[in-house]
């Protein structure tokens, strides 16, 4: 799209989606959110900017095929459930680990690396489908 | 706040360390699915994937037949998702019914692997063959071995979506136009058995297939049961392709390239089969007996559109969509039947299917190759140029037409004896019939394309490739061992179906205390 406006912004808002995205898949866990909005947001965002910039542009910002970065992902959930049998405990039953930062607690967990497995094959799928249609397109 | 923070949830979690039993149930659909996202990342090194998959395959069959021995060492094996109890928690369960055809499904898929490995090596550079064939079995094993209605529908979407993929895999229009037609009646399907599913939580309040077991009845008086049973009969009759809403298979099923063609034949309807049997003889079986006119009647109708279908059409590929039909019929006619010899022999001959099917549709795939054509008016002396070939053929179209000494004439034989044994004579001569039409056409395809000498014409015949010819020989002898020695899968058979039709075991393995909260 040739808006000067547009292009201008579309950086901005991007940067600060893919943020926000963040922000709602960590929140997830106890309040609404997690990987699946969270990837959604993502997506949206990464669609403005190949909206604005062309579709290049974000295949060369997400370096992996979509397709990988939905594997990946998959990858993540599935060893989420895998870890549960280092520990002796059925398929998928949650484990934290507490680690701590810089005096504070950061409480990890085989839950949040499942989420962040969703978060990825949200983002990796929906941008496979999104970018071949805004390539069609020509946007 | 305060209160709801001290909730002891102890109670709903199961206590002890899982076993390495208890893994072998998940395992299944859970490597699978790894397994298929590995292969979607290494889509750069199609040797690799190959390579992969192979293993990945061989590994699930031994995973199956792990839980097989296990299975029948101690009975019916369930974990729990997460360490909560049904029916908060998702169960997989695993009986023997789930085994068995989780087993013949990983033997299947393991066989159409190493099959389209040797195809492979011909076309090039590899597609997304591998990861949505290991996302399939994931599907499929999953839908076995779980233990909750919901799952069940999840897994389904699952192979679903991978066969989705797999069937339009290729450039061809018509597999564009196939999988079309395949995919729109899936999907209304899917969304019956969804619907379905969303009443049942109603009526119950769960979902958890033991659960259901023991509260269905207390509502047995007031529920909508035998509706409900038949919004289930209706989605999964479409998925495994009963008459009347089956003309989506012989649509589809000869698009997609031999080695998807046999998967689908031997898996998918099958999935629906399973899905029909676990809801109506394990939780629902005084709706099944309300039901069995017109399971019956739904069953003759299936055998003899498979039947005549087959006996109508001139190209190959298509006259095996209608043999998948009509030993769908066989299966329905069992389920209609009820009781050991009828659910027994419908077990038995969903195995057989599995097994049979895939390997005549590598067979003619094979067979279509070397003559240069599917059509039965163009193809002709390959019995001339591969003797060898043409009796394995013939070995594999008399089993699938029920005849002796191959594994299609015994759960053949024991349906006809069951429904005989309940003065259900149409339905035993349907069943004979269908029988004999199917010989008929198998004959007619030997008669033309085997027997007959090749036309002045027609291009020379190629040669066979070991390839394609290993993995058949596999299960070529499959058909043959159990055709000559059935006692052993007719025993196990006996023993699922009674733990399918009584399932106490099953529910003390899922409830190991007795009781639900």
């Amino acid at each position: 799209m040739n808006s000067p406006i547009f292009r201008t912004v579309a950086p901005f808002l991007t940067s600060l989606m893919l943020l926000f995205s963040l922000f709602v898949l960590l929140r997830g866990h106890n309040a609404p959110g997690g990987g699946f909005i969270g990837g959604l947001v993502a997506v949206a965002a990464l669609a403005i900017h190949g909206a604005a910039w062309g579709v290049e542009t974000v295949r060369r910002a997400i370096v992996f095929h979509p397709l990988s970065i939905a594997a990946f992902g998959l990858f993540l959930s599935c060893i989420a459930g895998f870890a549960s049998a280092a520990a002796g405990v059925p398929f998928m039953t949650g484990l934290w680990v507490t680690v701590h930062v810089l005096g504070s607690a950061v409480a990890l967990s085989s839950v949040m690396l499942f989420d962040l497995g969703v978060y990825l094959v949200v983002v990796g799928a929906l941008l496979a489908i999104v970018l071949a249609l805004e390539e069609e397109e020509g946007v | 706040m305060a209160a709801s923070s001290v909730i002891d949830v102890s109670a709903a979690l199961a206590a002890g360390p899982a076993t390495a039993a208890q893994w072998l149930v998940v395992l299944p659909a859970a490597s699978c699915l790894l397994l298929s996202a590995v292969l979607v990342m290494l889509w750069r090194q199609p040797r690799l994937q190959q390579l992969l998959a192979v293993a990945g395959l061989a590994f699930l069959v031994l995973v199956d037949l792990l839980l097989l021995r296990q299975v029948l060492a101690t009975g019916p094996v369930t974990m729990v998702m997460g360490r909560w109890l049904p029916p908060f928690g998702i169960a997989f369960t695993a009986d023997l019914t789930g085994v068995l055809m989780a087993l013949a499904a990983a033997l299947v898929a393991f066989v159409v692997c190493l099959s389209a490995a040797g195809e492979r090596e011909t076309s090039g550079r590899g597609d997304g063959f591998y990861p949505m064939l290991l996302m399939l079995m994931a599907g499929v094993s999953g839908a076995f071995l779980t233990g909750d209605i919901f799952n069940l529908y999840v897994w389904f979407e699952v192979l679903l979506i991978a066969s989705f993929g797999l069937i339009a895999l290729g450039p061809e229009r018509a597999q564009i136009d196939g999988a079309l037609k395949y995919a729109v009646l899936n999907l209304v399907a899917t969304t019956l058995f969804l619907i379905a599913v969303g009443i049942l939580y109603a009526v119950f309040g769960t979902l958890n297939m033991a659960d259901i077991v023991m509260k269905a009845p207390d509502l047995r008086e007031t529920a909508p049961l035998v509706t409900l049973t038949a919004l289930f009969l209706l989605a999964f009759g479409m998925k495994a392709a009963a008459f009347p809403v089956n003309f989506w298979l012989p649509a589809a099923y000869h698009t997609p390239r031999p080695a998807v063609a046999a998967l689908f034949a031997g898996l998918l309807t099958k999935v629906g089969i399973y899905a029909l049997l676990r809801v109506t003889v394990m939780l629902f079986p005084p709706e099944r007996e309300q039901l069995e006119p017109l399971i019956a009647t739904v069953a003759v109708a299936t055998m003899l559109t498979g039947g005549l279908g087959a006996l109508a059409q001139n190209d190959i590929r298509r006259m095996l969509g209608f043999v998948v039909i009509a030993g769908i019929g066989t299966v329905l006619a069992g389920l209609s039947l009820g009781g050991p010899g009828g659910i027994g022999g419908a077990l038995f001959y969903a195995l057989h299917s599995m097994v049979l099917m895939t390997a005549l549709y590598l067979a003619i795939g094979e067979a279509g190759r070397i003559g240069g054509s599917f059509s039965l008016a163009a193809l002709g002396g390959l019995y001339g140029r591969h003797a060898g070939f043409a009796g394995l053929c013939l070995c594999l179209f008399f089993a699938a037409s029920g005849l002796p000494p191959f594994s299609g004439f015994w759960p053949k034989a024991m349906l006809v004896k069951a429904a005989l044994d309940v003065g259900a004579w149409w339905l035993a001569g349907a069943m004979l019939l269908s029988g004999f039409l199917l010989t008929i056409a198998f004959g007619r395809v030997f008669l033309m394309a085997f027997w007959r000498p090749a036309k002045e014409t027609a291009p020379p015949v190629l040669a066979l490739r070991w390839q394609a010819i290993g993995p058949l020989l596999l299960l070529a002898a499959l058909v043959v061992g159990f055709g000559a020695f059935p006692e052993l899968l007719l025993r196990t058979v006996q023993d699922a179906e009674i733990t399918l039709d009584n399932p106490q075991a099953y529910l003390g393995s899922v409830f190991p205390q007795g009781a639900a909260p």
